[in-house]
C-alpha cells in the first residue's frame, strides 16, 4: 500500500528522520518496500539504503508556483499559446501546447489567474519525450519565431505520472513564488501489509503504529458534519435478513452536489497512492476508504426512489441476503455475473443492486446526473467476501478490505467522513441523521496477562506499567486486578477497529505479538536454549541415504535431483513398445499449471533418463544417480506410499581420450555391475546376487535382477534398444539401476566384523576350467566357494576364454584362489588335497573340466 | 714370478682405464679376474712354484686379485654415479602434460546445503524428522491454523489431487511447505505420554509445491527445512539466540541478524530474519538489492492452535518454529541467477560445485 507521508502528518506528530522512520516500520512489521521522493531532495551520499529510494526532485528556486494572467495566441501556431506569467518576481512570457490551456485562449487577462507549476530557466525536470525517467535542464530557445527559457510544466514532467496531456492546473489558493516542492513535495512510503495486519491499510492505520512506535499521540478525522437536511426516517429502509453475513448496515444521504473535480491536491494525494481521481464524489468515497479503511459505496438515489415507486413503494427498502444459485447482476465493470449462494447481494423491493463488499452494480452507479447520493458504509463477513472475490475472479480495493475483516464500528465513521468530503468538494446538504442497522456488534475481546507471561513467552521482564504503556499506545484498554498468589494481573479490553485478537492463551499469543513489535524486536536479548534437550534418536534412514550417496559420489557419479511431476505419456518412453499398458493409476492434480506436470510419477528410471537426454547434447560420458520418491498406491489408506528408488544411469566412454592412451572403449554391463558391487559391499551388505531376469526397460539378454539372499532389491541392465530409439541419446550403450531403498536399508547391519588379519602365509593357485557356455560363472564360483570353505578366502576370475582348442559351446574360467589358514601354516599338500576335492566336485555337478 | 704378478696386476689396473661402460666392465672382469685371467692361473700353476717360493707367491697374487677386485668396486660404483648422473640430465618429462582424468562425483547443490543446515543444527540438538509429500488440506492448513478461505493462503496456492469423491474441505494436495510435520511429529511424540509430552527438537527438510508459473525466480517444486522446538522455557530471545547461532555457522562469525516482525499464520510473534549481506559485509550490492540485508528466513513462536492441535498444552508449553528454502540460500552464496537450474540438471552447472 502506497501512503503520502503528508498524510499520515495529519494525523501523527513525526519528527524522525524519514529513513529511521521507515526502519522502525519495518522492524514493527510495516515492512517499508520503497521510499518514493516526490519533489523533495533525495537524501544524499552513498550511503547503505536499507529501503528502495526512487524519485525525481524539483529545483527549490527553479521550480515555483507561478500564476498565468492571461493565456494569448501565439502569433504563428494554432497549437501553442503564449501565456503571462507571474513567479513571484516578475512576469514572464511562457510558451505552451497544454490544450487544458485552449478555452482561455484569447479571453483577455483572467479574473481569476491559474495556477501553475512554474520551471524557471535552468531547472531541471524529467524529458517527457523520451521513455524512461531521464532528467533535462530547460534552456533558452526560439520556437516557432517566440523566445522560451521557461515552461509550466505537467505531471510528467515533474515525475509525478504519466500526465503529459496537459500542465498541472493547482488549486486557486496556492502561494505564488513558493517553491513547488514546499507547496505539494510529498514523500511516498510503498508499505507491505500482512493479512494480520490488514487493518493498517489505510492512513490512520498507518499513523496508529507510528504513533505506537514513536509514542507519540494519534489524532482522529473530524468527523463533525452540517446536518441541515432533513432526517432520512421514511426515505429509506434497511433490511438484513442475516446478521452474520452483514452485522451492520449504515445510510447516509447528501442532496443536491455538484459533480465537479475535487481540488488538485486531493487528486494529487490519490494518485500518489496509485488511484485514479474521477470526480469530487468517487474521489471522496476513496479518499475517506484510504484515510479509515472503511470502504463506502455509493448510490444514486433517486436511480433507487424509481426503482421503488416502480415496485409501488414510496421509498426504496435495502434488503442484504444471500444470493439465489444462478441470479445475476450486471457490475459497474459492465459484466453479466452469475452468482453463487454464498456471494451476498445488497438490494432493492426489485432486485439485486450491488455484490455486497465487492463491487456495485451497473444500474445503481453514480453517473454524471446524479445530484442526490446515498452513502453506504457496512460490514460484511469476511469468508464470503473471500469466496465470492475468488469466484468471480473479481477484486477490488472494497474486496480487498473486506475479504481481511472490517471492524463494524468503522461504518459510520467511514460514512461520517465521506459526507464531509463530498459536502467540502461538492457542496450539497447532508441529511439530518444517518440510517444505523446494527444488529451483531462484535465482542471486542478482553484479554488477561502478566509479566510472567511476557516473561514465559519473550523472555524479557516487563514490568505491569512497561505492559500496560505499550497496549495503551496501541488503544488497548487495560485495568489490572490482583489475583492472589500471583502478582497483578493485566484485563486490556481490545480496541473497537481491529478484529484480529482473540481469547484466552490465543489472545494472549497475540498480545504477546504486539507487545514484543512495539517494545522493538531488536531490543529483545538472543539467548541459548535452557530447555531440556529431547531424547536423541538420529534418523537411521537418512544417515543411511546419505551413506550411499556418498559410496556413489566416490565412484565418481553425480547426484541430479529431478522434478516429481510428469506426464503419463512422458514416463511410457521407458517401456519397450511390447509392453502390456500400466494398470496402476496416477496421482493425478486436478490443477495442474502444464499438462506436462500433471501427474507425480512412477519411475525414478522415466525421470533420470530425461536428464541424461537432456545432457547427451553437451556431455560424451554421463554418469548420474538420484535417490528421491515415487509414488504408487499404497496398500493402506488413499495416500501414496512415496517409496524412495535410487537410479544410477550411465553411458559413454570408460575415459574419455587422452594422450596416455585411456581406456575409451564404451562403459558396459559390467561397469554397472561394479559401481553396484562396491556400492552395496561398501553398506557390508552380504549375500549381494544377480540373476539373468526380464524387464520393460532393459534388453532381454542383457538385464539383471539384484537380490540380498532372497529378496529382490532392484534391477539392473543394458536399456532395451526399442526404449533407447524413444530417447535422443548416444550410440554408447546406456546402462541403468533401478533399487528400492527401503529393500537396501532395512538389510543394511547396524555392526558389522572386522576379523583379525592372518598371520600365515597364504597360498596363491590359478585353476582353469572348463565347462558349459550356459553356465553361470556366479555357480561356478558359488562351488568353489563351498567347498572351499573356510580356507579358501579369495576366488577371483582373472580370464574367460573361447576357443576351438576347447571345443564348441564351452568357455575357460580361470581363477585365482586363496588359501589360507588362520590357524596353521598350510603346505602345498594341504592346497592340493583342497583343489582335488574343488575340481572333483566341480567335475560332478557341472561336468567341469580342469585344463591342463 | 713376482715381477710376472706385479705386471698382471698393472695390465689389469691400465686395462680398467679404458673402460667406460657396464659392459666392458663384465669383459674386463672375465679378463682379469675370470676363470682364464692370468691371475687365476698364477693360482692354478701354483704347484710348479718351487716349494719355498710359493708361499711370497701366493700372497703376491692374493694382494693382486685384492686389488682388482678393489679396483673392480670402484669402477662399478663410478660408472653407476655417471649412469645416475646422466639419467637426472636426460630424462625429463613435460610436467605441464595433463593428468590421467579420474571422474569426479559430487552432490547436488541442494544437499550439499541441506548436509551443512543438519549439521549445525545437529550441534545443538536438533534431529532431522521427515514425513510425506502428498498430505491434506486439515495437515497442510487447517492444524495449521490456516482455516479454510483464510486470506495466507493466497500467499501458498496449492496443486490438488484428483479424488472420485468430493473431499470438500479436506482435498488431498501436495504441500506446500514442510510444516505439517511439525504436527506429525508433535503428535508422534506427545502419543508417547500424552499427560507429559516430551520436548521437541527437530528440523524437517523436504520438497514442498506451490502453483506457480515457473520462472527465474519461481519453481513448483522446491525444497525447504524448518526447525521446531517445542518445551517448557522456550522464548523468543531463545529463538533469536538460535536463529543468529546458526547465521554465524551457516555464513561467518561477523555476520549480524536482524528479525523484523512478521506474519505467518502457524507463529505468533511471528519475525523475518536477515542478514548482513555475506558478499558485500553490509555495504550495499546487487544482491542484497543495496540494502546490505539478504533475507534468510521466517520465524516465530508456535501459535497456541498449534501447539493444541501437536498434543501440547500451549498454556505449559511454549516452542518457536522457523523455515528456509536451501535453495535461496545456495542462490546467495553463489550468485545464481536463475533458480530452475536446480531441477533442470544441466551437468555444467552441477559440476561446478
Amino acid at each position: 500500500m502506497k501512503v503520502p507521508l503528508s498524510w499520515i502528518k495529519e494525523y501523527v506528530d513525526i519528527d524522525l528522520p524519514i529513513e529511521d522512520l521507515a526502519r522502525r516500520m519495518t522492524l514493527a512489521g510495516l515492512e517499508v518496500e520503497e521510499i518514493r521522493y516526490v519533489g523533495y531532495p533525495l537524501p544524499e551520499g552513498d550511503l547503505r539504503r536499507e529501503t528502495k529510494i526512487t524519485g525525481f526532485a524539483w529545483g527549490p528556486d527553479k521550480i515555483v508556483v507561478g500564476a498565468i494572467l492571461e493565456v494569448m495566441p501565439h502569433p504563428d501556431a494554432d497549437k501553442l499559446v503564449l501565456c503571462k506569467l507571474d513567479d513571484g518576481d516578475q512576469v514572464h512570457t511562457v510558451l505552451t501546447g497544454a490544450p487544458n490551456l485552449y478555452e482561455f485562449k484569447g479571453t483577455g487577462p483572467l479574473d481569476s489567474p491559474l495556477k501553475v507549476a512554474y520551471a524557471r530557466e535552468g531547472a531541471t525536470i524529467i524529458n517527457a519525450y523520451e521513455p524512461g525517467d531521464n532528467p533535462t535542464t530547460i534552456k533558452r530557445k526560439k520556437i516557432r519565431g517566440v523566445e522560451s527559457y521557461s515552461m509550466a510544466c505537467s505531471e510528467r514532467e515533474l515525475g509525478i505520472s504519466d500526465e503529459h496531456e496537459g500542465i498541472i492546473l493547482l488549486d486557486s489558493d496556492a502561494p505564488i513564488g513558493v517553491p513547488l516542492a514546499d507547496y505539494m513535495g510529498d514523500v511516498v512510503f510503498d508499505i507491505a501489509i500482512t493479512p494480520n495486519i490488514a487493518r493498517n491499510a489505510n492512513v490512520i492505520g498507518v499513523a496508529r503504529e507510528v504513533a505506537a512506535i514513536t509514542g507519540s499521540a494519534l489524532r482522529f478525522p473530524d468527523l463533525e458534519i452540517p446536518r441541515e437536511g432533513p432526517s432520512l426516517e421514511r426515505r429509506v429502509k434497511i433490511e438484513i435478513t442475516d446478521p452474520s453475513l452483514n452485522p451492520r448496515f449504515v445510510f447516509g444521504l447528501i442532496e443536491n452536489v455538484k459533480i465537479q473535480p475535487s481540488p488538485y491536491k486531493v487528486q494529487l494525494r490519490l494518485k500518489l497512492t496509485g488511484m485514479r481521481p474521477i470526480d469530487a464524489l468517487v474521489d471522496a468515497t476513496n479518499y475517506a476508504m484510504l484515510e479509515l479503511g472503511e470502504p463506502l459505496h455509493a448510490f444514486d438515489y433517486d436511480v433507487l426512489l424509481q426503482r421503488a415507486k416502480a415496485a409501488g413503494a414510496d421509498h426504496p427498502t435495502i434488503i442484504t441476503r444471500p444470493a439465489v444459485p444462478g441470479e445475476k447482476l450486471v457490475t459497474l465493470d459492465d459484466i453479466e455475473r452469475t452468482l453463487d449462494d454464498f456471494t451476498v447481494l445488497v438490494c432493492d423491493q426489485s432486485g439485486p443492486l450491488a455484490l455486497a463488499g465487492v463491487m456495485g452494480g451497473a444500474e445503481s452507479e453514480v453517473s454524471g446526473d446524479t445530484t442526490n447520493i446515498l452513502l453506504e458504509g457496512a460490514a460484511w463477513n469476511i469468508i464470503n467476501t473471500r469466496r465470492t472475490v475468488i469466484s468471480q475472479n473479481l477484486t477490488s480495493e472494497a474486496a480487498y478490505r473486506f475479504s481481511r475483516g472490517i471492524h463494524p464500528e468503522l461504518a459510520p465513521k467511514g460514512v461520517l467522513r465521506g459526507l464531509k468530503l463530498m459536502h467540502e468538494w461538492a457542496g450539497g446538504t447532508i441529511a439530518g441523521d444517518l440510517i444505523d442497522e446494527y444488529p451483531l456488534p462484535p465482542e471486542d475481546p478482553i484479554v488477561e496477562i502478566t509479566p510472567e507471561d511476557v516473561r514465559r513467552w519473550l523472555g524479557i521482564e516487563l514490568s505491569v506499567e512497561e505492559i500496560i504503556e505499550i497496549l495503551q499506545l496501541l488503544e488497548f484498554k487495560c485495568e489490572t486486578a490482583s489475583h492472589p498468589p500471583s502478582a497483578v494481573i493485566i484485563r486490556a479490553t481490545t480496541p473497537d477497529h481491529r478484529l484480529d485478537i482473540g481469547t484466552g492463551v490465543i489472545g494472549k499469543a497475540d498480545l504477546m505479538e504486539e507487545i514484543a513489535r512495539v517494545y522493538g524486536y531488536d531490543r529483545i536479548p538472543e539467548t541459548r536454549m535452557a530447555d531440556d534437550l529431547p531424547p536423541q534418536k538420529g534418523n537411521f534412514d537418512l544417515e543411511m541415504e546419505d551413506a550411499l550417496r556418498d559410496l556413489l559420489v566416490g565412484l565418481g557419479l553425480q547426484e541430479v535431483i529431478t522434478h516429481r511431476l510428469t506426464s503419463p505419456e512422458r514416463e511410457t518412453r521407458r517401456l519397450s513398445p511390447d509392453t502390456p499398458p500400466e494398470d496402476a493409476l496416477y496421482f493425478t492434480l486436478s490443477n495442474p499449471i502444464t499438462p506436462e506436470r500433471a501427474v507425480l510419477r512412477h519411475s525414478l528410471l522415466s525421470s533420470v533418463l530425461e536428464i541424461v537426454e537432456r545432457n547427451a547434447r553437451i556431455r560424451e560420458r554421463i554418469a548420474i544417480f538420484e535417490i528421491n520418491p515415487v509414488f504408487l498406491a499404497s496398500e493402506d489408506g488413499d495416500f501414496p506410499d512415496e517409496a524412495k528408488h535410487l537410479v544410477i544411469a550411465l553411458t559413454g566412454p570408460r575415459a574419455l581420450a587422452d594422450w596416455a592412451g585411456a581406456d575409451t572403449a564404451p562403459m558396459d554391463f559390467f561397469d554397472l555391475k561394479g559401481m553396484i558391487d562396491s556400492t552395496l559391499r561398501g553398506l557390508h551388505l552380504e549375500d549381494i546376487r544377480y540373476q539373468a531376469a526380464g524387464h520393460p526397460s532393459f534388453h532381454p539378454g542383457k538385464c539383471a535382477r539384484v537380490l540380498l539372499g532372497a529378496n529382490q532389491i532392484g534391477v539392473m541392465g543394458e536399456l532395451h534398444p526399442q526404449v533407447k530409439e524413444n530417447y535422443d541419446l548416444p550410440e554408447t550403450p546406456l546402462l541403468a539401476a533401478d533399487f528400492d531403498m527401503t529393500a537396501i536399508i532395512d538389510a543394511v547391519p547396524k555392526l558389522f566384523d572386522v576379523p583379525s588379519i592372518p598371520s600365515q602365509p597364504p597360498i596363491l593357485e590359478d585353476i582353469a576350467l572348463i565347462v558349459d557356455e550356459a553356465i553361470p560363472a556366479a555357480e561356478v564360483e558359488a562351488l568353489i566357494r563351498q567347498t572351499g570353505g573356510r580356507t579358501v578366502t579369495n576366488v577371483r576370475l582373472f580370464d574367460i576364454y573361447h576357443g576351438e582348442q576347447i571345443g564348441k559351446g564351452k568357455k575357460s574360467l580361470a581363477y585365482s584362489l586363496t588359501y589360507q589358514n588362520p590357524e596353521r601354516t598350510l603346505t602345498d599338500k594341504d592346497a592340493a588335497k583342497l583343489r582335488n576335492k574343488i575340481v572333483k566336485r566341480l567335475e560332478r555337478e557341472l561336468a567341469a573340466q580342469l585344463r591342463g | 714370478m713376482l715381477e710376472n704378478i706385479e705386471e698382471i696386476k698393472q695390465a689389469g689396473l691400465t686395462a680398467l682405464v679404458e673402460v667406460k661402460d657396464e659392459d666392458a666392465l663384465n669383459q674386463w672382469r672375465v679378463t682379469h679376474l675370470g676363470r682364464s685371467s692370468a691371475i687365476m692361473d698364477v693360482f692354478k700353476n701354483m704347484g710348479e712354484v718351487p716349494k719355498e717360493e710359493r708361499g711370497a707367491v701366493g700372497r703376491a697374487a692374493n694382494q693382486v686379485k685384492q686389488a682388482l677386485e678393489a679396483a673392480l668396486t670402484e669402477k662399478m660404483a663410478a660408472l653407476h654415479e655417471v649412469a645416475l648422473q646422466r639419467s637426472l640430465g636426460e630424462e625429463h618429462l613435460d610436467v605441464t602434460l595433463p593428468g590421467r582424468a579420474i571422474p569426479r562425483g559430487r552432490l547436488h547443490p541442494v544437499t550439499q546445503t541441506l548436509r551443512e543446515i543438519y549439521r549445525v543444527f545437529a550441534d545443538m540438538g536438533f534431529q532431522v524428522y521427515r514425513s510425506r509429500e502428498v498430505e491434506t488440506d486439515e495437515f497442510n492448513f487447517q492444524l495449521l491454523n490456516f482455516p479454510p478461505h483464510h486470506p495466507a493462503r493466497e500467499m501458498q496456492d496449492s496443486f490438488y489431487i484428483k479424488t472420485d469423491e468430493d473431499r470438500g474441505d479436506n482435498p488431498f494436495l501436495l504441500r506446500t511447505h514442510t510444516s505439517p510435520g511439525q504436527i506429525h511429529a508433535m503428535r508422534e511424540f506427545s502419543a508417547t505420554d500424552p499427560e507429559n509430552p516430551p520436548p521437541v527438537r527437530i528440523i524437517l527438510p523436504g520438497m514442498c509445491y506451490r502453483y506457480e508459473q515457473v520462472s527465474a525466480r519461481y519453481e513448483s517444486q522446491f525444497t525447504q527445512v524448518e526447525g521446531l522446538a517445542v518445551g517448557y522455557k522456550i522464548t523468543f530471545s531463545d529463538l533469536k539466540g538460535t536463529l543468529s547461532d546458526f547465521a554465524r555457522r551457516m555464513f561467518g562469525q561477523d555476520v549480524q541478524a536482524r528479525f523484523r516482525a512478521s506474519h505467518f499464520p502457524f507463529t505468533e510473534p511471528s519475525a523475518e530474519m536477515d542478514i548482513e549481506c555475506f558478499l558485500c559485509g553490509g555495504d550495499g550490492c546487487s544482491v542484497c538489492k543495496g540494502t546490505g540485508w539478504l533475507e534468510i528466513l521466517g520465524c516465530g513462536m508456535v501459535h497456541p492452535i498449534v501447539l493444541e492441535n501437536g498434543g501440547y498444552d500451549p498454556e505449559r508449553y511454549t516452542g518457536f518454529a522457523f523455515g528456509m528454502g536451501p535453495e535461496r540460500i545456495t542462490m546467495l552464496r553463489h550468485r545464481i541467477e536463475d533458480i530452475r537450474y536446480f531441477w533442470a540438471n544441466d551437468l555444467r552447472f552441477l559440476e561446478q560445485f
